[in-house]
């Protein structure tokens, strides 16, 4: 089991090494290096002044180098610029030269400076993140007892009519983007069209106080999408469960049908669904992004959509390392998980 | 002109009836869950005559009710839709004149199912979709918008003015907005109202069906093919081939959809030419997939092989060729006449491609992991057939079931990612009239005028569920077996 783990472990690392190496790559790119030092110097720079322009400040060095430097392995670069400015990577501004430590990268801390916010990246994240923390919870609060009732209660008795409408139910569920879904809520119940205006149509006072009316819609929008695949996975494995033969010997020995449901079939039923619920972490971040856009709700999401609309390379680095991070755990704990549930499955 | 109102004088009679009906209807459902918790099982009675009956009880009442409310909802549905085919125009409002526009499409509609429902015993497994109701819904949604997309597309009918064409006045304007005189359009309305940018919503919502069904399931075949000729390998000989493709997938799943798009569907990404050489590497998988399928299966007789091979692969080769190859990007090397079409959302297609070519390769991994086992690859082996003849010719039929079926419900995911994509405005042009990108333009608006997003919402959710209906009949039908 260690071993598994600390193998599983070894996997993510590197996955997240070259996950990271990819959005570094990508977003140094000769184009948008171009763009940032049109947006941060001077919008009518020539050629030659971008080309010095990145040279002073470190963007022109071997991509790895640059890598190596903004993970924090590499010292931090020290250039004299063609303007005779000496500029270093790890000095903060108005620090000399030589008191700026060596190392400054993701593993020092020092996540770099956003230039859209005009802040430090990590104090950005961790706020943001704070918000789409609240907001996670509370679809994770509606999603998974909703999705796991709808599940139980469509295969205990599969093919049953019961079974026939919650399946339709999630199947639709599944069907509807949150865009569509969201844009539906809003319609009816934000609005006057339809005469149920219920809610508020944009969640920006839910960053300071989430109430039911303006937090309701953002949270059953990303819930409902995610909520139909997480109840259709706990159908299959509790049809699965209920034609198990120990549930027979249960019936025959007289059991009543919800101790049955309760006692024997539920505890089984529920280590597929465990997964599935870990794995949906990816998508539920898609949804955050949509569904933060659409209400107007300033997390996680929105920050994204922000940092990669204005190029701001080091929050968009930022950002993915948090999200291929939240990923690539959420996976793993899938997995260790699943083996500590299903005793059937010994991994040495 | 008048405006429209939603069902003219049509709705005097229907609308009170649908209520009543829908209602009924509703409470009936609710009925029938609730008591579907308590009632006991159906119990049978065995007469002393020999004859056996069903206790039906207050559930059984409910059942039936909900059986005939429906058939009453599903009447009166029919009904606004031929009904106003023989009314002069405008008199059936809004409703009367749209189910009008789709008349080519009723009509392909029900000569579809009726041809199939007639001939399904001789159709496989497509026939034994009509024996499904849901796998029959399904396919009525999706049929319908391929229906409408064709015609659109082909006849330039359904639309009833130009998706591009910017009316004064008609700006947000409401369902059922008469144009001012002089207008170029076919009827004098606008049908579900306009758009900020005063262009008619309907006509729009129509349009980019024909986006959706061009570029969704072709983009998936594509997928399809990268899955399935890495899948097969990577499942087949194990090993390091297949711990370093699963690595690969793995770390392209990892990734959050939203921010690939975003770091890869943008201009600047664009100018380096990324999206062409990506183009260039998974464009090829078509190719190679026919070149070893044909190749494995004929390579002992020669000359038929080569007489095969040369023309499909010729042709493919000037297709591939036509695809990468894009006026002003890196790659442009063909003259002009032969390079058949530019496309102009390449970045959009490739990106779609590459994000679920990753799942496929899974699903066609796990399936030949567990087929390879099975005693015609074993007797394959035996007879001294090659490797791909093995994987192509032997286990990739036997994986047709499950593979159609994710192939339904990958359409429908790629038409959802086509629309997140239109959504954040990402890789296609802001007059696009696609799903994505209209509900874009709506949402901004979305707390004063609710009605430009909600059409194209409808469409979208439409077909994804149709799709997934359908995917669902055919996973019933295809467990029968």
């Amino acid at each position: 089991m260690g071993l598994f783990i600390l193998r599983r472990l070894g996997v993510m690392l590197l996955t997240a090494l070259c996950l990271t190496f990819i959005v570094f790559w990508l977003t140094n790119l000769a184009p948008n290096l171009e763009k940032l030092a049109k947006t941060q110097g001077n919008a009518r720079m020539s050629d030659e002044a971008v080309v010095s322009w990145l040279g002073n400040r470190g963007y022109s060095q071997a991509l790895p180098i640059k890598y190596g430097q903004w993970l924090g392995v590499l010292p931090g670069y020290v250039i004299e610029g063609t303007d005779g400015e000496v500029r270093a990577r790890c000095a903060e501004p108005g620090q000399p030269i030589e008191e700026a430590s060596s190392f400054c990268g993701i593993l020092q801390g020092d996540w770099g400076y956003s230039t859209v916010f005009k802040d430090e990246v990590g104090s950005i994240i961790a706020t943001r993140l704070g918000l789409t923390g609240k907001l996670m919870f509370w679809v994770m609060m509606v999603m998974v007892p909703g999705a796991l009732i709808i599940g139980v209660l469509a295969g205990m008795r599969e093919g049953s009519r019961t079974d026939r409408s919650l399946s339709t139910v999630s199947i639709v569920s599944t069907a509807t983007p949150e865009y569509v879904s969201g844009v539906v809520f809003i319609s009816v119940f934000a609005t006057a069209t339809f005469g149920m205006q219920w809610f508020k149509g944009t969640a920006t006072g839910a960053m300071d106080d989430a109430t039911f009316e303006n937090f309701f819609l953002p949270v059953i929008t990303i819930a409902l999408y995610g909520m139909g695949y997480i109840a259709r996975m706990t159908r299959a494995s509790m049809t699965e469960v209920m034609t198990a033969q120990y549930i027979r010997t249960a019936r025959l020995k007289g059991v009543s049908f919800p101790k049955i449901v309760m006692k024997h079939a539920l505890r089984n039923a529920l280590i597929a669904p465990f997964t599935v619920i870990m794995l949906q972490f990816p998508w539920l971040l898609n949804g955050v992004v949509i569904v933060e856009t659409l209400f107007n709700y300033k997390g996680f999401g929105w920050v994204l959509v922000q940092a990669a609309g204005n190029n701001d390379i080091e929050l968009l680095l930022g950002v993915s390392i948090v999200s291929v991070f939240v990923v690539l755990v959420t996976q793993l704990i899938s997995d260790i998980g699943y083996v500590f549930l299903n005793p059937r499955i010994r991994i040495s | 002109m008048e405006a429209l109102t939603w069902t003219g004088s049509l709705g005097t009679i229907l609308n009170p009836a649908l209520m009543v009906l829908l209602a009924l209807l509703a409470v009936a459902i609710v009925a029938q869950l609730i008591l579907g918790f308590f009632a006991p099982a159906q119990t049978l009675q065995s007469n002393p005559d020999g004859t056996i009956a069903a206790t039906t009880g207050p559930l059984g009442l409910a059942e039936t009710g909900v059986k005939y409310t429906f058939f009453g909802v599903l009447a009166i549905v029919i009904a606004y839709i031929v009904v106003p085919q023989v009314m002069p125009y405008g008199s059936a409002g809004i409703v009367g004149e749209i189910s009008k526009r789709f008349l080519p499409v009723w009509i392909s509609l029900i000569a579809l199912f009726a041809v199939s429902i007639i001939y399904k015993r001789k159709l496989g497994l497509y026939g034994k979709l009509f024996d499904s109701t849901v796998g029959m819904i399904g396919f009525g949604l999706v049929m319908f918008w391929v229906f409408t997309a064709f015609f659109v597309a082909v006849f330039d009918m359904i639309a009833t003015h130009d998706y591009l064409t910017v009316v004064s006045g008609l700006k947000n304007k409401g369902p059922g907005v008469p144009v001012p005189e002089g207008t170029a359009g076919l009827i004098p309305h606008y049908l579900l109202g306009g758009d900020n940018l005063a262009r008619d919503i309907f006509s729009r919502v129509v349009r980019g069906s024909v986006f959706v069904i061009a570029i969704a399931p072709l983009a998936t075949i594509f997928a399809f093919m990268v899955g399935i000729t890495l899948g097969l390998p990577a499942g087949f000989y194990g090993g390091k081939l297949d711990t370093f493709l699963s690595f690969v997938a793995n770390l392209i799943l990892a990734f959050p959809v939203i921010l690939l798009f975003y770091l890869l569907v943008t201009p600047e990404i664009v100018e380096t030419g990324i999206p062409s050489y990506m183009a260039a590497f998974l464009f090829i998988f078509p190719l190679i997939f026919f070149g070893v399928l044909l190749n494995s299966r004929y390579y002992t007789q020669p000359a038929k092989r080569t007489a095969i091979l040369v023309p499909v692969l010729g042709i493919l080769g000037w297709l591939y060729l036509s695809v990468i190859n894009q006026r002003g990007t890196v790659i442009d090397f063909l003259p002009a006449w032969m390079d058949l079409f530019d496309i102009s959302i390449l970045v959009v297609f490739v990106s779609v491609v590459f994000v679920n070519a990753p799942t496929v390769f899974r699903i066609v991994r796990g399936l030949t992991l567990d087929l390879r086992t099975r005693d015609y690859v074993a007797a394959a082996q035996t007879r001294g057939e090659g490797a791909w003849y093995i994987m192509l010719w032997e286990i990739l039929p036997n994986a047709r079931g499950p593979l159609i079926v994710d192939f339904c419900l990958r359409i429908g995911y790629t038409t959802i990612l086509l629309g997140t994509l239109g959504f954040f405005g990402l890789g296609l042009s802001s007059e696009s009239p696609d799903w994505g990108s209209t509900i874009n333009e709506g949402r901004k608006l979305l707390l004063i005028f609710a009605h430009p997003a909600l059409p194209p919402a409808a469409a979208l959710l439409s077909l994804v569920l149709g799709l997934n209906l359908l995917a669902d009949g055919l996973r019933e039908e295809s467990l029968k077996d």
